[in-house]
């Protein structure tokens, strides 16, 4: 993880390492963090697709505003990566398109 | 669902809503506080720079630390201040006094409050250029969540576009985190941001590029470079552009208050170019055009922390008051002439331009 | 780039109100140095003034207005060089040596440099104006910003404002 080690006025303590997976990949990360640090650090920048134009998009707000981090989460889609914490076992996939939801999980009348 | 009622539910827990509910808490209110972000202080806390101002409002003490110490001071109300983290007030129905909240993806609740302080902050804006979507393109405050909450490196080499204190401050906080910045790119003739933020990163090696402007985002997946250009008075481009190689183009120009609450709340509102956007009429003592809503920060108007801080405590101590709560009616005046100290400079003429635009006499007397 | 286009991109052209030289008589004998201010925009901020200890930057009537000094008073103790939130103050001692002046200037990069390391010194767009030997690092207030004293050509003082570890 490209982590930064030294710096001259911040002191950084992060939580327990966990491992999640991103497209079938292992990866560590901090429990409790945005996932979308988590990613980053890892190097991942594209967390999904746009659904017309096919566009790359990652990172950009930080603050669960701009809908550019959405992912798929546990297959939920659409989740604000930015400000969702990290757990265990997380699936965390790249979203294409609007994503979808598994309506037999929904308990759904 | 869960229902709560309180007496004055706080929108937000940065530098204004801290304040806020400092005040109304020390006043005696229940009080609390919705914070969507993973932890409170809000901008405070990506904030490794020294503050300016006076003593009054940590003047010389450096952001993240100011957030302690407004958590600090919430704390000694014990139960009288409840926070509830990753939690966005998702909408307010002034007709049945109700506001309605998630935490996390999943938890939907209701609280019934009997004042509301909305300090619910500002989001960044975005420019449009070719590939300004693509990976790489990220916010200023994005960049600084990355390296100065969680320690994140944010990229290898950084392209700065914009020269207000938050691009000046950004690039600083990136050398300090040992990312190279490749410039600092603006279009106006001169820095926007405090002189003295940029001749201290002048020193250490940063060109300030005035009168330029980012002309495309370079890269199929990812930012890889940039193309900026020279431009005129009238914005319109200069000559050949110039090619930086980058992996990342941070965006610092300029925050828009997120005022949708306050719209929600029937709060009258006005374009106020001078305070960045939409913002509610308002009398001295913050409250809007709904009797039971009160505003501070920069939802109110875009402006520094020390300012927004001043405004949730009027904004916290005059909810409070309104419930009957007893308050030394001096607080106020103290903390209406360190406002006026604030905003008495050159710096502060766009402010006070742009509040008289928006400043009522006295919600009463209409 | 003409001066003042360089001047509003951060970087001092002349002397101005906020941004001006000691008097050379006082600081030439002045052990322990004198403060350079270099702030020559009104800001809303005074901690310059309520970090000194000896009342040496005079009181701000209206909290925008740019520093004013009261020369004979300061002791060159760097107190407002590592308050400053804009990294603007800097002290000179011309007495240090023979053609040898001391700076003390602001830090808050790393590495931290020790005792006896040289240092590349910076003029105020960041070039190399000279080599310099750091004689002491010090943190008055402990907040991490560094004050390090670092000896240099006296005729580069009006010039060096900062230092990159190499």
């Amino acid at each position: 993880m490209e982590l930064i080690n030294s710096h001259p006025v911040l002191d950084f303590s992060h939580g327990k390492k966990v491992s999640f997976s991103f497209d079938g990949r292992d990866m560590e990360g901090f429990e409790g963090e945005p996932i979308a640090m988590a990613l980053h650090a890892h190097g991942v920048k594209v967390y999904r697709h746009t659904p017309e134009m096919r566009r790359p998009r990652g990172f950009f707000c930080a603050i669960g505003k701009c809908s550019s981090c959405f992912m798929v989460v546990d297959g939920v889609p659409n989740v604000r990566t930015c400000v969702t914490p990290l757990k265990k076992d997380m699936k965390v996939e790249t979203q294409n398109g609007r994503g979808s939801i598994d309506l037999s999980a929904g308990g759904v009348a | 669902m869960k229902e709560y009622k309180t007496d004055v539910l706080i929108v937000g827990g940065g530098p204004a809503g801290l304040s806020a509910a400092a005040e109304a808490a020390g006043a005696g209110a229940e009080v609390m506080v919705a914070e969507g972000d993973l932890h409170l202080g809000g901008q405070l806390v990506k904030q490794s720079h020294k503050f300016f101002g006076s003593k009054d409002e940590f003047a010389g003490t450096r952001g993240f630390e100011i957030a302690k110490i407004l958590k600090n001071e919430i704390s000694q109300y014990g139960g009288r201040v409840k926070t509830f983290l990753d939690t966005t007030v998702s909408g307010y129905y002034p007709d049945e006094g109700a506001a309605t909240l998630m935490t996390g993806e999943e938890e939907y609740f209701r609280v019934y409050p009997r004042k509301v302080v909305v300090a619910s902050g500002a989001q960044e804006r975005l420019i449009p250029f070719p590939n300004n979507d693509i990976p790489g393109v990220y916010g200023a405050g994005a960049v600084q969540t990355l390296m100065n909450v969680y320690g994140v490196v944010p990229g290898k080499r950084v392209l700065m576009i914009g020269a207000g204190n938050i691009g000046l401050i950004v690039s600083y906080q990136l050398m300090q985190a040992g990312v190279e910045v490749a410039a600092v790119v603006e279009g106006m003739p001169r820095v926007g941001g405090y002189w003295v933020h940029a001749a201290k990163i002048r020193r250490l090696g940063i060109p300030i590029l005035l009168r330029h402007s980012v002309k495309r985002a370079i890269g199929d997946v990812f930012v890889t470079g940039a193309e900026i250009t020279e431009v005129d008075e009238r914005f319109n481009p200069v000559g050949s552009p110039t090619e930086i190689e980058c992996d990342t183009i941070c965006l610092a120009v300029g925050l828009a208050p997120s005022g949708e609450l306050l719209w929600q709340a029937g709060c009258e509102m006005k374009y106020v170019p001078n305070l960045c956007g939409h913002v509610p009429y308002r009398d001295r003592y913050m409250r809007t055009s709904n009797r039971d809503v009160w505003m501070a920060g920069d939802v109110s108007g875009i402006e520094e922390a020390s300012a927004a801080m001043i405004e949730g405590r009027i904004a916290g101590l005059a909810a409070a008051e309104s419930l009957g709560y007893k308050v030394k009616a001096e607080k106020f005046e103290i903390f209406w002439a360190r406002l006026k100290n604030l905003r008495a400079g050159e710096v502060g003429d766009k402010i006070r331009a742009g509040v008289a635009q928006v400043v009522v006499d006295g919600w009463e007397a209409k | 780039m003409n001066a003042p286009a360089v001047f509003e991109s951060g970087v001092l052209t002349e002397e101005r109100p906020g941004a001006v030289r000691p008097p050379a008589d006082l600081w030439k004998g002045k052990k322990g140095g004198l403060v350079i201010v270099e702030c020559p925009q009104r800001i809303p901020c005074n901690p310059c003034n309520t970090s000194c200890p000896v009342g040496a930057i005079i009181a701000f009537k209206d909290i925008n207005d740019v520093p004013a000094i009261d020369y004979p008073k300061c002791t060159g103790c760097a107190m407002c060089v590592a308050k400053c939130p804009g990294l603007a103050c800097f002290v000179a001692d011309l007495t240090f040596g023979d053609g040898v002046a001391l700076m003390k200037l602001p830090y808050e990069m790393l590495p931290v440099p020790a005792k006896g390391d040289r240092v590349k010194c910076l003029g105020r767009t960041g070039d190399a104006v000279c080599d310099g030997t750091v004689e002491n690092v010090t943190e008055p207030h402990r907040d991490r910003t560094r004050v390090v004293h670092v000896s240099i050509p006296a005729e580069k003082v009006n010039d060096v404002r900062a230092i990159r570890v190499v």
